[in-house]
Protein backbone atom coordinates (compact mmCIF):
# COMPACT_ATOMS: atom_id res chain seq x y z
CA UNK A 1 0.00 0.00 0.00
CA UNK A 2 2.75 2.18 0.44
CA UNK A 3 6.47 1.51 -1.34
CA UNK A 4 9.73 3.19 -1.90
CA UNK A 5 12.73 2.42 -3.92
CA UNK A 6 15.90 3.97 -2.96
CA UNK A 7 13.90 7.54 -1.55
CA UNK A 8 16.39 9.95 -1.35
CA UNK A 9 16.51 13.96 -0.04
CA UNK A 10 18.94 16.22 0.08
CA UNK A 11 18.61 20.09 1.30
CA UNK A 12 21.25 20.99 -0.50
CA UNK A 13 25.03 19.53 0.69
CA UNK A 14 22.71 18.13 3.68
CA UNK A 15 21.60 14.16 3.07
CA UNK A 16 17.96 14.21 4.96
CA UNK A 17 17.21 10.56 3.62
CA UNK A 18 19.43 8.08 1.39
CA UNK A 19 18.24 5.28 -0.27
CA UNK A 20 14.62 5.01 1.57
CA UNK A 21 13.45 1.39 0.32
CA UNK A 22 10.45 -0.44 2.44
CA UNK A 23 6.76 -1.42 2.11
CA UNK A 24 3.89 -1.67 4.21
CA UNK A 25 0.59 -3.64 3.65
CA UNK A 26 -2.91 -2.74 3.21
CA UNK A 27 -4.99 -2.36 6.44
CA UNK A 28 -1.78 -2.24 8.43
CA UNK A 29 -0.68 0.14 11.21
CA UNK A 30 3.19 0.69 11.04
CA UNK A 31 5.74 2.64 12.87
CA UNK A 32 8.54 4.92 11.64
CA UNK A 33 10.71 5.26 13.98
CA UNK A 34 14.09 6.74 14.60
CA UNK A 35 15.78 9.30 16.99
CA UNK A 36 15.22 13.42 16.41
CA UNK A 37 16.73 14.12 13.21
CA UNK A 38 16.78 11.14 11.75
CA UNK A 39 14.46 12.04 8.51
CA UNK A 40 11.00 10.76 9.62
CA UNK A 41 9.22 14.07 8.89
CA UNK A 42 11.22 14.76 5.38
CA UNK A 43 10.18 11.12 4.42
CA UNK A 44 6.19 11.68 5.22
CA UNK A 45 6.14 15.16 3.56
CA UNK A 46 7.33 12.95 0.36
CA UNK A 47 4.96 10.38 0.48
CA UNK A 48 2.24 12.73 0.89
CA UNK A 49 3.62 15.17 -2.39
CA UNK A 50 4.26 18.20 0.10
CA UNK A 51 8.21 17.85 -0.56
CA UNK A 52 9.26 16.25 -3.98
CA UNK A 53 12.41 13.78 -3.80
CA UNK A 54 15.44 14.32 -5.02
CA UNK A 55 16.05 10.80 -6.35
CA UNK A 56 14.13 7.12 -5.90
CA UNK A 57 10.49 6.43 -6.45
CA UNK A 58 7.57 5.91 -3.74
CA UNK A 59 4.21 4.85 -4.11
CA UNK A 60 1.10 5.04 -2.12
CA UNK A 61 -2.57 3.37 -2.65
CA UNK A 62 -0.89 2.27 -5.96
CA UNK A 63 -0.24 5.49 -7.95
CA UNK A 64 3.45 7.30 -8.21
CA UNK A 65 3.45 9.91 -5.84
CA UNK A 66 5.21 12.20 -8.24
CA UNK A 67 3.76 11.00 -11.32
CA UNK A 68 -0.05 11.34 -10.30
CA UNK A 69 0.18 13.84 -7.46
CA UNK A 70 -3.46 14.61 -7.51
CA UNK A 71 -4.64 10.60 -6.96
CA UNK A 72 -2.02 10.37 -3.79
CA UNK A 73 -3.11 12.99 -2.30
CA UNK A 74 -6.77 12.29 -2.90
CA UNK A 75 -5.91 8.94 -1.23
CA UNK A 76 -3.89 9.83 1.68
CA UNK A 77 -5.11 11.64 4.98
CA UNK A 78 -2.50 13.68 6.58
CA UNK A 79 -1.41 15.06 10.05
CA UNK A 80 1.76 17.19 9.72
CA UNK A 81 4.16 17.34 13.26
CA UNK A 82 2.48 20.63 13.72
CA UNK A 83 -1.46 20.14 13.57
CA UNK A 84 -2.67 22.69 10.28
CA UNK A 85 -5.89 24.24 11.94
CA UNK A 86 -7.01 27.70 11.62
CA UNK A 87 -7.84 28.93 15.07
CA UNK A 88 -10.78 31.56 13.86
CA UNK A 89 -12.73 28.66 12.33
CA UNK A 90 -15.00 26.49 14.46
CA UNK A 91 -14.12 22.74 14.77
CA UNK A 92 -17.58 22.18 11.90
CA UNK A 93 -16.17 24.95 9.73
CA UNK A 94 -12.76 23.52 9.77
CA UNK A 95 -13.50 20.18 8.74
CA UNK A 96 -15.74 21.62 6.11
CA UNK A 97 -13.14 23.45 4.98
CA UNK A 98 -11.12 20.27 4.70
CA UNK A 99 -13.97 18.27 3.36
CA UNK A 100 -14.07 20.58 0.24
CA UNK A 101 -10.59 20.61 -0.77
CA UNK A 102 -10.67 17.48 -0.62
CA UNK A 103 -12.64 16.68 -2.66
CA UNK A 104 -15.97 15.22 -0.76
CA UNK A 105 -19.18 15.98 -2.65
CA UNK A 106 -21.18 18.50 -1.64
CA UNK A 107 -23.67 16.08 -1.29
CA UNK A 108 -21.80 14.09 1.09
CA UNK A 109 -20.13 16.86 3.38
CA UNK A 110 -22.03 16.96 6.26
CA UNK A 111 -22.21 12.99 6.38
CA UNK A 112 -17.97 13.45 6.13
CA UNK A 113 -18.33 16.21 8.90
CA UNK A 114 -20.41 14.09 11.17
CA UNK A 115 -18.71 11.06 10.45
CA UNK A 116 -15.23 12.20 11.57
CA UNK A 117 -16.44 13.87 14.27
CA UNK A 118 -17.75 10.98 15.42
CA UNK A 119 -14.36 8.88 14.99
CA UNK A 120 -12.42 11.52 16.50
CA UNK A 121 -15.18 12.24 19.35
CA UNK A 122 -15.15 15.70 18.74
CA UNK A 123 -19.50 15.75 19.38
CA UNK A 124 -18.95 17.80 22.56
CA UNK A 125 -16.95 21.25 20.74
CA UNK A 126 -18.01 20.99 17.08
CA UNK A 127 -19.58 24.53 17.73
CA UNK A 128 -16.88 25.97 19.13
CA UNK A 129 -14.00 28.03 17.83
CA UNK A 130 -10.41 26.14 17.35
CA UNK A 131 -8.75 28.76 19.08
CA UNK A 132 -10.46 27.66 22.73
CA UNK A 133 -10.44 23.92 22.53
CA UNK A 134 -7.89 22.09 25.03
CA UNK A 135 -4.66 20.73 23.28
CA UNK A 136 -5.89 17.02 23.35
CA UNK A 137 -9.28 18.25 21.29
CA UNK A 138 -7.13 20.24 19.09
CA UNK A 139 -4.90 16.80 18.17
CA UNK A 140 -8.64 15.40 17.71
CA UNK A 141 -9.41 17.91 15.62
CA UNK A 142 -5.84 17.42 13.46
CA UNK A 143 -7.15 13.41 13.39
CA UNK A 144 -10.38 14.27 12.18
CA UNK A 145 -9.03 16.11 9.43
CA UNK A 146 -6.87 13.51 8.26
CA UNK A 147 -10.06 11.16 8.03
CA UNK A 148 -12.80 13.53 6.49
CA UNK A 149 -12.45 11.96 3.10
CA UNK A 150 -12.29 8.26 4.70
CA UNK A 151 -8.78 7.46 2.60
CA UNK A 152 -6.96 4.28 2.52
CA UNK A 153 -4.11 5.67 3.67
CA UNK A 154 -3.68 7.52 7.31
CA UNK A 155 0.02 8.98 7.40
CA UNK A 156 0.34 10.95 11.02
CA UNK A 157 3.52 12.64 12.21
CA UNK A 158 4.05 12.47 15.67
CA UNK A 159 0.15 12.11 16.84
CA UNK A 160 0.27 12.14 20.41
CA UNK A 161 3.21 14.48 21.19
CA UNK A 162 2.56 16.91 23.65
CA UNK A 163 -0.58 14.78 25.60
CA UNK A 164 -1.39 14.03 28.77
CA UNK A 165 -1.05 10.38 29.62
CA UNK A 166 -4.70 10.03 29.55
CA UNK A 167 -5.38 11.67 26.31
CA UNK A 168 -2.17 9.78 24.89
CA UNK A 169 -4.51 6.67 25.78
CA UNK A 170 -7.47 7.98 23.68
CA UNK A 171 -5.57 8.94 20.44
CA UNK A 172 -3.75 5.61 20.55
CA UNK A 173 -7.36 3.79 21.22
CA UNK A 174 -8.09 6.16 18.11
CA UNK A 175 -5.21 4.84 16.05
CA UNK A 176 -5.92 1.44 16.78
CA UNK A 177 -9.76 1.72 15.70
CA UNK A 178 -8.39 2.63 12.41
CA UNK A 179 -6.69 -0.69 11.73
CA UNK A 180 -7.93 -2.55 8.67
CA UNK A 181 -10.00 -0.64 7.06
CA UNK A 182 -7.15 2.33 6.56
CA UNK A 183 -3.60 1.85 6.31
CA UNK A 184 -1.53 3.55 9.05
CA UNK A 185 2.00 5.18 9.47
CA UNK A 186 2.48 6.79 12.08
CA UNK A 187 6.06 8.75 13.13
CA UNK A 188 7.09 8.71 16.80
CA UNK A 189 10.19 8.01 19.00
CA UNK A 190 8.09 6.69 21.86
CA UNK A 191 8.94 2.93 22.58
CA UNK A 192 6.09 2.47 24.31
CA UNK A 193 3.73 3.28 21.59
CA UNK A 194 5.51 1.02 19.10
CA UNK A 195 4.74 -2.09 21.04
CA UNK A 196 1.30 -1.02 21.48
CA UNK A 197 -0.36 0.13 18.34
CA UNK A 198 2.01 -0.70 15.38
CA UNK A 199 2.04 -4.38 13.57
CA UNK A 200 5.59 -3.29 12.59
CA UNK A 201 7.88 -0.67 12.03
CA UNK A 202 10.50 1.23 9.69
CA UNK A 203 13.77 2.44 11.56
CA UNK A 204 15.43 5.03 10.43
CA UNK A 205 18.62 6.76 11.29
CA UNK A 206 20.71 9.53 10.13
CA UNK A 207 18.64 9.18 7.00
CA UNK A 208 19.64 5.64 6.34
CA UNK A 209 16.85 2.46 6.63
CA UNK A 210 18.35 0.55 9.65
CA UNK A 211 15.41 -2.01 9.59
CA UNK A 212 12.20 -2.53 8.68
CA UNK A 213 9.39 -5.41 9.34
CA UNK A 214 6.74 -6.62 11.63
CA UNK A 215 7.72 -7.04 14.87
CA UNK A 216 8.15 -10.87 15.37
CA UNK A 217 10.44 -10.82 11.89
CA UNK A 218 12.65 -8.44 14.04
CA UNK A 219 12.96 -10.08 16.49
CA UNK A 220 13.64 -13.21 14.95
CA UNK A 221 16.22 -11.72 13.08
CA UNK A 222 18.34 -10.64 16.53
CA UNK A 223 18.16 -14.21 18.34
CA UNK A 224 18.45 -18.00 16.68
CA UNK A 225 15.82 -19.26 19.05
CA UNK A 226 12.20 -18.61 20.72
CA UNK A 227 12.31 -19.25 24.56
CA UNK A 228 12.07 -17.69 28.19
CA UNK A 229 13.49 -16.67 31.28
CA UNK A 230 12.81 -18.45 34.26
CA UNK A 231 12.86 -17.68 37.64
CA UNK A 232 12.95 -20.93 40.04
CA UNK A 233 12.82 -20.98 43.69
CA UNK A 234 16.27 -22.83 43.25
CA UNK A 235 18.43 -22.86 40.34
CA UNK A 236 21.39 -25.69 39.87
CA UNK A 237 22.28 -28.81 38.15
CA UNK A 238 19.60 -31.25 39.36
CA UNK A 239 16.76 -28.41 37.72
CA UNK A 240 18.40 -27.96 34.37
CA UNK A 241 19.08 -31.71 33.92
CA UNK A 242 15.02 -32.18 34.79
CA UNK A 243 14.42 -29.39 31.85
CA UNK A 244 16.88 -30.77 29.79
CA UNK A 245 14.57 -33.97 28.97
CA UNK A 246 11.88 -32.06 27.87
CA UNK A 247 11.37 -32.82 23.77
CA UNK A 248 12.15 -29.85 21.47
CA UNK A 249 14.07 -28.04 24.05
CA UNK A 250 17.69 -26.96 22.20
CA UNK A 251 19.41 -25.82 25.06
CA UNK A 252 19.00 -24.95 29.03
CA UNK A 253 21.63 -23.26 30.66
CA UNK A 254 21.96 -21.20 34.12
CA UNK A 255 22.41 -17.44 33.79
CA UNK A 256 23.07 -15.87 37.02
CA UNK A 257 20.04 -16.95 38.91
CA UNK A 258 18.06 -17.49 36.49
CA UNK A 259 17.67 -20.07 33.74
CA UNK A 260 17.18 -19.58 30.12
CA UNK A 261 15.14 -21.82 28.49
CA UNK A 262 15.56 -21.65 24.00
CA UNK A 263 13.51 -23.71 21.85
CA UNK A 264 13.16 -22.69 18.13
CA UNK A 265 11.10 -20.19 16.56
CA UNK A 266 7.60 -21.62 15.56
CA UNK A 267 7.12 -24.11 18.59
CA UNK A 268 5.76 -23.32 21.99
CA UNK A 269 6.86 -25.09 24.93
CA UNK A 270 5.78 -23.11 27.86
CA UNK A 271 2.94 -25.35 28.91
CA UNK A 272 5.44 -28.25 29.07
CA UNK A 273 7.38 -26.10 31.28
CA UNK A 274 4.43 -25.40 33.55
CA UNK A 275 3.67 -28.75 33.76
CA UNK A 276 7.06 -30.09 34.36
CA UNK A 277 7.19 -27.19 36.97
CA UNK A 278 4.19 -27.82 38.80
CA UNK A 279 5.11 -32.21 38.77
CA UNK A 280 8.16 -31.50 40.53
CA UNK A 281 7.11 -29.04 42.57
CA UNK A 282 9.38 -26.27 41.71
CA UNK A 283 7.98 -23.00 42.85
CA UNK A 284 7.66 -20.54 39.70
CA UNK A 285 8.58 -16.36 40.69
CA UNK A 286 9.10 -15.02 37.50
CA UNK A 287 8.60 -16.33 34.10
CA UNK A 288 9.32 -13.66 30.85
CA UNK A 289 10.39 -14.12 27.05
CA UNK A 290 13.32 -14.30 25.93
CA UNK A 291 12.55 -12.23 22.56
CA UNK A 292 14.36 -8.75 22.78
CA UNK A 293 11.51 -6.45 23.58
CA UNK A 294 11.52 -3.23 21.54
CA UNK A 295 13.74 -1.08 23.56
CA UNK A 296 16.56 -3.88 23.20
CA UNK A 297 15.65 -3.99 19.28
CA UNK A 298 15.51 -0.41 19.30
CA UNK A 299 18.87 0.42 20.88
CA UNK A 300 20.49 -2.63 19.33
CA UNK A 301 19.71 -1.40 16.22
CA UNK A 302 19.87 2.28 16.01
CA UNK A 303 23.75 2.39 18.18
CA UNK A 304 24.77 -0.81 17.13
CA UNK A 305 24.47 0.11 13.74
CA UNK A 306 23.26 -2.57 12.00
CA UNK A 307 22.40 -1.79 8.30
CA UNK A 308 19.62 -4.13 6.01
CA UNK B 1 -13.62 25.68 -9.68
CA UNK B 2 -15.65 24.63 -6.41
CA UNK B 3 -11.85 24.09 -4.93
CA UNK B 4 -11.13 28.41 -5.45
CA UNK B 5 -14.37 29.33 -4.09
CA UNK B 6 -13.54 26.89 -1.13
CA UNK B 7 -10.36 29.06 -0.68
CA UNK B 8 -11.59 31.92 -1.07
CA UNK B 9 -14.76 31.52 1.67
CA UNK B 10 -12.08 30.13 4.34
CA UNK B 11 -9.96 33.33 3.46
CA UNK B 12 -13.21 35.72 4.02
CA UNK B 13 -13.80 33.76 7.04
CA UNK B 14 -10.59 34.80 8.43
CA UNK B 15 -10.48 38.09 7.07
CA UNK B 16 -13.60 39.24 8.78
CA UNK B 17 -13.28 37.30 12.46
CA UNK B 18 -9.63 39.07 12.58
CA UNK B 19 -10.07 42.94 13.14
CA UNK B 20 -8.25 43.04 10.11
CA UNK B 21 -10.53 43.57 7.72
CA UNK B 22 -13.11 45.18 9.45
CA UNK B 23 -10.51 48.22 10.79
CA UNK B 24 -9.01 48.57 7.01
CA UNK B 25 -12.40 48.86 5.92
CA UNK B 26 -13.32 51.27 8.51
CA UNK B 27 -10.24 53.48 8.30
CA UNK B 28 -10.55 53.72 4.29
CA UNK B 29 -14.79 54.66 4.31
CA UNK B 30 -13.45 57.15 7.42
CA UNK B 31 -10.38 58.93 5.05
CA UNK B 32 -12.51 58.72 1.97
CA UNK B 33 -15.61 60.48 3.38
CA UNK B 34 -13.03 63.08 5.09
CA UNK B 35 -11.52 63.94 1.95
CA UNK B 36 -15.03 63.85 -0.17
CA UNK B 37 -15.99 66.26 2.40
CA UNK B 38 -13.43 68.65 2.33
CA UNK B 39 -13.44 68.54 -1.35
CA UNK B 40 -17.23 69.32 -1.16
CA UNK B 41 -16.91 72.01 1.07
CA UNK B 42 -13.92 73.55 -1.30
CA UNK B 43 -15.99 73.49 -4.19
CA UNK B 44 -18.86 74.89 -2.72
CA UNK B 45 -17.03 77.69 -1.84
CA UNK B 46 -15.26 77.96 -5.34
CA UNK B 47 -18.66 78.11 -7.28
CA UNK B 48 -20.17 80.51 -4.83
CA UNK B 49 -17.56 83.18 -5.81
CA UNK B 50 -17.29 82.10 -9.53
CA UNK B 51 -21.03 82.15 -9.82
CA UNK B 52 -20.63 85.93 -9.61
CA UNK B 53 -18.89 85.54 -13.01
CA UNK B 54 -20.54 84.21 -16.11
CA UNK B 55 -17.24 83.32 -17.71
CA UNK B 56 -16.01 81.27 -14.85
CA UNK B 57 -19.40 79.68 -13.90
CA UNK B 58 -18.99 77.79 -17.31
CA UNK B 59 -15.87 76.14 -16.21
CA UNK B 60 -17.20 74.72 -13.09
CA UNK B 61 -17.31 70.82 -13.12
CA UNK B 62 -17.92 68.65 -10.20
CA UNK B 63 -15.83 65.67 -12.13
CA UNK B 64 -12.64 67.60 -11.92
CA UNK B 65 -12.97 69.95 -9.00
CA UNK B 66 -14.12 66.80 -6.70
CA UNK B 67 -13.93 63.68 -7.93
CA UNK B 68 -10.49 63.71 -10.07
CA UNK B 69 -8.62 64.93 -6.60
CA UNK B 70 -10.69 62.52 -4.59
CA UNK B 71 -9.28 59.56 -6.62
CA UNK B 72 -6.04 60.86 -6.53
CA UNK B 73 -6.46 60.80 -2.75
CA UNK B 74 -8.24 57.51 -2.48
CA UNK B 75 -5.79 55.90 -5.02
CA UNK B 76 -2.76 56.86 -2.22
CA UNK B 77 -4.71 55.63 0.59
CA UNK B 78 -5.03 51.92 -1.10
CA UNK B 79 -1.32 52.28 -1.21
CA UNK B 80 -0.93 52.79 1.93
CA UNK B 81 -3.54 50.67 2.95
CA UNK B 82 -3.68 47.21 0.83
CA UNK B 83 -0.28 45.73 2.02
CA UNK B 84 -2.54 45.29 4.90
CA UNK B 85 -4.80 43.10 3.47
CA UNK B 86 -2.49 40.86 1.19
CA UNK B 87 -0.08 40.44 4.30
CA UNK B 88 -1.90 37.54 5.64
CA UNK B 89 -2.72 35.38 2.69
CA UNK B 90 0.77 33.03 2.84
CA UNK B 91 2.69 34.44 5.61
CA UNK B 92 0.19 33.25 7.63
CA UNK B 93 -0.34 29.99 6.27
CA UNK B 94 3.30 29.28 6.49
CA UNK B 95 3.80 30.26 10.09
CA UNK B 96 0.74 28.14 11.51
CA UNK B 97 2.15 25.15 9.35
CA UNK B 98 -1.20 25.10 7.25
CA UNK B 99 0.32 25.55 4.38
CA UNK B 100 1.60 21.53 4.56
CA UNK B 101 -2.72 21.04 4.29
CA UNK B 102 -3.29 23.09 1.69
CA UNK B 103 -0.32 22.07 -0.75
CA UNK B 104 -1.05 18.03 0.17
CA UNK B 105 -4.58 18.33 -0.76
CA UNK B 106 -5.69 17.28 -4.51
CA UNK B 107 -6.18 21.38 -5.16
CA UNK B 108 -3.43 23.04 -7.41
CA UNK B 109 -0.82 25.73 -6.01
CA UNK B 110 -2.81 27.85 -8.84
CA UNK B 111 -6.63 26.85 -7.37
CA UNK B 112 -4.98 28.30 -4.02
CA UNK B 113 -3.06 31.14 -5.17
CA UNK B 114 -6.78 32.34 -7.11
CA UNK B 115 -8.92 31.77 -4.18
CA UNK B 116 -6.80 33.59 -1.41
CA UNK B 117 -6.40 36.43 -4.12
CA UNK B 118 -10.42 36.56 -5.21
CA UNK B 119 -10.46 36.71 -1.13
CA UNK B 120 -8.25 40.20 -1.42
CA UNK B 121 -10.02 41.24 -3.98
CA UNK B 122 -13.27 41.20 -2.31
CA UNK B 123 -12.05 43.07 0.75
CA UNK B 124 -11.12 45.74 -1.54
CA UNK B 125 -14.28 46.01 -3.38
CA UNK B 126 -16.08 46.17 0.20
CA UNK B 127 -13.65 49.15 0.91
CA UNK B 128 -14.70 50.95 -2.74
CA UNK B 129 -18.52 50.24 -2.64
CA UNK B 130 -18.57 50.77 1.24
CA UNK B 131 -16.75 54.77 0.31
CA UNK B 132 -18.08 55.13 -2.70
CA UNK B 133 -21.61 55.41 -0.81
CA UNK B 134 -21.78 59.10 0.25
CA UNK B 135 -20.51 59.73 -2.99
CA UNK B 136 -23.89 58.92 -5.14
CA UNK B 137 -25.40 62.15 -3.04
CA UNK B 138 -23.78 64.52 -5.35
CA UNK B 139 -25.76 62.82 -8.19
CA UNK B 140 -29.14 63.39 -6.20
CA UNK B 141 -28.16 66.94 -5.86
CA UNK B 142 -26.25 68.00 -8.72
CA UNK B 143 -25.58 66.67 -11.75
CA UNK B 144 -21.84 64.66 -12.31
CA UNK B 145 -20.95 62.77 -15.47
CA UNK B 146 -21.12 59.31 -14.52
CA UNK B 147 -18.80 58.13 -17.06
CA UNK B 148 -15.93 59.54 -15.43
CA UNK B 149 -17.26 58.89 -12.04
CA UNK B 150 -17.52 55.03 -12.62
CA UNK B 151 -14.24 54.49 -14.67
CA UNK B 152 -12.40 56.42 -11.76
CA UNK B 153 -13.67 53.77 -9.48
CA UNK B 154 -13.17 51.18 -12.30
CA UNK B 155 -9.52 52.59 -11.68
CA UNK B 156 -9.05 52.34 -8.45
CA UNK B 157 -10.19 48.76 -8.49
CA UNK B 158 -7.91 47.55 -11.00
CA UNK B 159 -5.06 49.72 -9.44
CA UNK B 160 -5.56 47.99 -5.99
CA UNK B 161 -6.04 44.35 -7.45
CA UNK B 162 -2.39 45.23 -9.21
CA UNK B 163 -1.09 46.20 -5.38
CA UNK B 164 -2.85 42.72 -4.04
CA UNK B 165 -1.12 40.98 -6.82
CA UNK B 166 2.36 41.97 -5.41
CA UNK B 167 1.48 41.78 -1.90
CA UNK B 168 0.67 38.18 -2.35
CA UNK B 169 4.21 37.59 -4.48
CA UNK B 170 5.96 39.35 -1.03
CA UNK B 171 3.22 37.31 0.99
CA UNK B 172 4.37 34.23 -0.45
CA UNK B 173 8.44 34.65 0.40
CA UNK B 174 7.93 35.38 4.33
CA UNK B 175 6.44 33.87 7.02
CA UNK B 176 6.70 37.08 8.88
CA UNK B 177 3.46 39.34 8.31
CA UNK B 178 5.30 42.43 8.41
CA UNK B 179 8.31 41.85 6.37
CA UNK B 180 5.82 40.60 3.72
CA UNK B 181 4.04 44.41 4.39
CA UNK B 182 6.28 46.67 4.75
CA UNK B 183 8.05 44.42 1.49
CA UNK B 184 4.55 45.05 -0.35
CA UNK B 185 4.84 48.89 0.48
CA UNK B 186 8.19 49.60 -0.28
CA UNK B 187 7.67 48.25 -3.77
CA UNK B 188 4.43 50.22 -4.33
CA UNK B 189 6.49 52.95 -3.25
CA UNK B 190 9.05 52.79 -5.58
CA UNK B 191 6.81 52.40 -8.36
CA UNK B 192 4.80 55.49 -7.40
CA UNK B 193 8.33 57.51 -7.47
CA UNK B 194 8.71 56.26 -11.16
CA UNK B 195 6.67 58.86 -12.72
CA UNK B 196 9.04 61.41 -10.41
CA UNK B 197 11.89 59.76 -12.09
CA UNK B 198 10.29 60.31 -15.45
CA UNK B 199 9.88 63.76 -14.96
CA UNK B 200 13.44 64.56 -15.80
CA UNK B 201 14.45 61.19 -17.71
CA UNK B 202 14.73 62.00 -21.53
CA UNK B 203 13.53 60.35 -24.48
CA UNK B 204 12.93 56.56 -24.37
CA UNK B 205 13.97 56.48 -20.58
CA UNK B 206 10.77 58.74 -20.16
CA UNK B 207 8.74 57.01 -21.95
CA UNK B 208 9.94 53.31 -20.53
CA UNK B 209 9.34 54.60 -16.74
CA UNK B 210 6.22 56.50 -17.41
CA UNK B 211 4.95 53.35 -18.73
CA UNK B 212 6.11 51.67 -15.66
CA UNK B 213 4.54 54.03 -12.99
CA UNK B 214 1.10 53.26 -11.63
CA UNK B 215 -0.20 56.90 -11.57
CA UNK B 216 0.34 57.65 -15.00
CA UNK B 217 -1.82 54.98 -16.09
CA UNK B 218 -5.01 55.94 -13.51
CA UNK B 219 -4.85 59.62 -14.33
CA UNK B 220 -6.55 59.20 -17.83
CA UNK B 221 -9.31 56.90 -15.84
CA UNK B 222 -10.11 60.01 -13.89
CA UNK B 223 -10.69 62.00 -16.48
CA UNK B 224 -12.85 59.13 -18.29
CA UNK B 225 -10.56 58.34 -20.66
CA UNK B 226 -10.80 54.34 -21.10
CA UNK B 227 -7.60 53.66 -23.06
CA UNK B 228 -6.84 49.93 -23.61
CA UNK B 229 -3.34 50.18 -22.96
CA UNK B 230 -4.14 51.01 -19.16
CA UNK B 231 -6.28 47.98 -18.55
CA UNK B 232 -3.44 46.13 -20.38
CA UNK B 233 -1.06 47.37 -17.94
CA UNK B 234 -2.94 46.71 -14.85
CA UNK B 235 -4.16 43.17 -15.81
CA UNK B 236 -0.48 42.04 -17.00
CA UNK B 237 0.55 43.56 -13.74
CA UNK B 238 -1.80 41.39 -11.47
CA UNK B 239 -1.51 38.32 -13.93
CA UNK B 240 2.29 39.09 -13.56
CA UNK B 241 2.46 39.24 -9.75
CA UNK B 242 -0.04 35.90 -9.30
CA UNK B 243 2.84 34.07 -11.72
CA UNK B 244 5.58 34.95 -9.70
CA UNK B 245 4.05 33.58 -6.79
CA UNK B 246 3.08 30.76 -8.37
CA UNK B 247 6.69 30.01 -9.45
CA UNK B 248 8.12 31.24 -5.71
CA UNK B 249 6.21 28.60 -4.77
CA UNK B 250 6.71 25.86 -6.89
CA UNK B 251 10.56 27.52 -6.07
CA UNK B 252 10.74 27.06 -2.40
CA UNK B 253 9.33 23.22 -2.44
CA UNK B 254 11.57 21.92 -5.50
CA UNK B 255 14.73 23.17 -3.92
Amino acid sequence: MIETEQLTKKYGDLVAIQNLSFRVEEGRIWGLLGPNAAGKTTTMRILTGYLPATSGRASVAGYDVFEQAEAVKQSIGYLPETVPLYPEMTVESYLGFVAEIKKVPAARKKAAVDRAVQIAGLQSVRKRLIRNISRGYKQRTGIAQALIHNPRVVILDEPTIGLDPAQIKEIRDLIKSLKGEHTVMLSTHILAEVKEVCDGVVIINEGKLMASGSLEELARSFSQNDGVYLKLDRADGEVLNLFRQLPGLKEAALDGAEIRLEWPWGQDLRTQVLKLCLDKRLEIREMRSLAMNIEELYLRIVSGGMEQ
Amino acid sequence: MSAVWSITKKELVSYFTSPIAYIVIAIFILLSGFFFYSLVWWFNTQAMQMAQNPYYFQQININQMVFAPLFHNLSIILLLMLPVVSMRLFSEEKKMGTEELLFTSPVSVIQIILGKYLAALIVLLAMLVLSAIPTIFTFVHGNPEPVPYLLGYLGLFLLGAAFLALGIFWSALTENQIVSAVLTFGTLLLFWVLSWAAYSARGLWQDVLNYLSFFEHFDGMTKGILDTSDLVYYLSFAFFGLFLTHSVIQFRRWR
